[in-house]
């Protein structure tokens, strides 16, 4: 038998524990610290047990917590990148569904090249688009703006999307999109009450991907906002910074941990769909 | 008037010419039938037909109108597909209203016309399932009721039956049949079974390789077929092709099988054929004859005596179906079959008495492949 516990499968499975044990510390070090009091950390150091559990490390990383002088704690950076990255998801993925839906459906001149040049898109490092963006953001008086982030991340996303959808509706037959031709059906309607109704697998893994992205992104967030227009990552970097006094590693922690917490919660409810909407295939 | 008028059309994928000037016209009510194998080309023209593909030269008249340049949805035709492709998330009932939906037909109307199709395929049971939910023989069902909820010019169907097991094919076939003499509609229908081809049609266009072969009512497709491509792909088992010269002697003309040979077979060629063959005379040609005019030895052909020829042959293998047998076997050097009555006995490897009917005998030029008589 191949599963029989020999002396190299105990090694192996040592392993395979010990790195994924190496590779949880710095959560289990943020968990234990969000429910240890500034003294205690103060005390002995970041690494350690907890001697009470102190959940009032939450309620101030929430609510009260003093963040570039305004001392109402994460919750309005929360709430700006929820008002982020709901619109961007639900648009970029509309279009993305759009987009594919015409590159893997309708055949025109030149839509390989189109296809090709929106997914390069996928490739192009932040960093390089950042000159280009404070131009456009300037320009449409859009900076400093939570409309702004949304609009750079409807833009990028686009690509991710557009690959995604174009590469699941590829398999649906030609001959539906002949059937509906003839049955009178436009461009729009073929999308609305045919290709659409076959997407929900596809457009699960495409929210999740979208959301969870741009809910973690955070060099657009720091550079093109500042003050109370900030999205939770930004924050979480000004609240490391005004950290002026005596550390609060208990609240900091505390703060990661909510801001970390939607995307976790999206991982827990929708991981199964993305694993199956990757897999899926249109029409059975 | 005629419902369909295909002029000098011609279609090109690339590099690759797939319709090669085809000319074609049928009037109200008839049941045309594109057969022919694999790639020849049917598809193609029946998507031309509907639109769903663009000509590259010559028309396509619908009812008297040119529709060149008018839309799939407003060429007034309903077509089923070989896939079926019913639209998977809708149920059968949207499925069959959802073309009336995109063109505004009120509601009442849409409900009486979804109550007489579903009446008349008996799929009432199944309105409100999904495709998936269905057999094959019920999808097929439903994208014939598509279709049938109009009262189109013309109805389209690309290998409607392909996908079905061969006892429902049949049934089907039959069900189609009896629909359009009910419904009286002009039909072109895509196979590349001739079974099909030969009971359904009121004509026939064979096509090959881009090119129709021959157009005609069934009964000449396959007792004149005009090349030996149609000889051969209509028919099962196919028309026997075999080389033969033509000789003339007192009595008329005759084919030699085997010319020279110590078994050679002598086939006088009836007066009707006689004058077109004439020309041929002292020259090889493709002789062509059915298996089932090939039968046992005391089997008669027509009132005159003269067209049942006996014959004395090896038989090389034998085939009982049931219903009939085909026989194998070797006459003037080459191989023919027959099909005798179930009742006879051949024993194999021994020489047997047949009779072969000489009346529709087909001569074919070897050059050119094209019928002679
Ligand atoms: N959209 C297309 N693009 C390129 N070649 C095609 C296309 N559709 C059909 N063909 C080619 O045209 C030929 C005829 O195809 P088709 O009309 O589907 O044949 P049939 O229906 O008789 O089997 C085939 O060789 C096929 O490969
Ligand atoms: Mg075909």
């Amino acid at each position: 038998m191949a599963d029989r516990l020999t002396p190299a499968r105990v090694l192996i499975y040592a392993l395979l524990a010990g790195f994924a044990a190496f590779y949880l510390v710095p959560l289990l070090v943020v968990v234990l610290n969000s429910v240890r009091t500034a003294e205690d950390i103060g005390a002995t150091s970041v690494v350690g047990l907890p001697r009470e559990l102190a959940f009032g490390n939450f309620e101030r990383a929430w609510g009260s917590y003093c963040i570039a002088r305004r001392c109402e704690g994460i919750s309005p950076y929360m709430w700006n990148s929820f008002l982020m990255v709901v619109p961007a998801t639900i648009i970029s993925t509309l279009l993305g569904a759009l987009n594919g839906y015409s590159l893997a459906l309708w055949r025109f001149r030149g839509d390989n090249w189109v296809f090709g040049i929106i997914t390069l898109g996928v490739f192009l490092p932040e960093q390089m688009k950042l000159v280009p963006w404070t131009l456009v953001l300037r320009d449409l008086g859009l900076t400093n703006t939570i409309a702004g982030l949304v609009l750079i991340h409807v833009v990028q996303g686009i690509s991710f999307t557009t690959l995604f959808c174009r590469n699941y509706y590829t398999a649906i037959p030609q001959e539906l999109l002949k059937a509906a031709k003839i049955d009178g059906a436009g461009f729009f309607r073929i999308f609305w009450r045919i290709v659409l109704p076959l997407s929900p697998p596809i457009l699960i893994v495409t929210v999740i991907w979208q959301f969870t992205h741009i809910w973690n992104e955070f060099l657009y967030g720091v550079t093109f906002t500042s003050g109370a227009q900030q999205p939770v990552t930004a924050a979480l970097i000004a609240l490391s910074v005004s950290v002026s006094e005596a550390p609060q590693y208990g609240v900091q922690s505390a703060a990661v941990l909510i801001a970390a917490l939607p995307t976790l919660l999206v991982y827990l409810f929708g991981g199964k769909y993305f694993v199956r909407g990757l897999t899926a295939g249109a029409v059975k | 008037m005629s419902a369909l008028r295909i002029a000098r059309l011609r279609k090109r994928f690339g590099a690759q010419e797939v319709l090669k000037g085809i000319d074609l016209e049928i009037g109200s009510g008839e049941f045309l039938v594109l057969v022919g194998p694999s790639g020849c080309g049917k598809s193609t023209l029946l998507n031309v037909i509907a639109g769903l593909e663009k000509a590259g030269e010559g028309t396509v008249e619908i009812g008297g109108r040119v529709v060149n340049d008018v839309a799939p949805k407003d060429r007034d035709i309903a077509m089923v597909f070989q896939s079926y492709a019913l639209y998977p998330t809708m149920t059968v009932r949207q499925n069959i209203t959802f073309g009336m939906e995109c063109r505004r037909v009120p509601r009442p109307q849409q409900e009486e016309a979804l109550a007489r199709v579903a009446r008349l395929l008996q799929i009432e049971a199944l309105l409100n399932r999904k495709p998936s939910q269905l057999s094959g023989g019920q999808r097929q069902r439903v994208a014939m009721g598509r279709a049938l909820v109009r009262d189109p010019m013309l109805f389209l169907f690309d290998e409607p039956l392909s996908n079905l097991d061969a006892k429902l094919r049949v049934e089907m076939r039959m069900e189609i049949k009896q629909l359009h003499r009910r419904i009286g509609a002009t039909m072109v229908y895509v196979t590349h079974d001739q079974i099909e081809a030969m009971t359904m049609a009121t004509r026939i266009a064979v096509m090959h390789q881009g090119e129709v072969q021959q157009f005609a009512d069934p009964e000449t497709i396959y007792n004149r077929p005009a090349t030996l491509f149609v000889a051969r792909f209509m028919g099962a088992p196919p028309m026997n092709t075999v080389a033969a010269r033509l000789t003339g002697g007192a009595e008329g003309l005759a084919a030699i099988i085997g010319a020279g040979r110590p078994d050679e077979i002598r086939l006088p060629v009836p007066e009707e054929l006689a004058a077109r063959a004439g020309p041929f005379r002292d020259r090889e040609v493709v002789l062509g004859i059915r298996p089932e005019c090939i039968a046992e030895a005391d089997r008669r052909f027509g009132a005159d005596a003269r067209h049942s020829v006996p014959i004395e042959a090896p038989v090389e293998m034998t085939e009982p179906t049931g219903a009939e047998t085909i026989v194998l076997m070797r006459l003037g050097g080459e191989a023919l079959l027959g099909r005798v009555s179930p009742d006879i006995r051949l024993p194999v490897g021994a020489p047997a008495r047949f009779a072969l009917d000489t009346r529709k005998l087909c001569l074919f030029d070897p050059a050119t492949e094209r019928l002679i008589a």
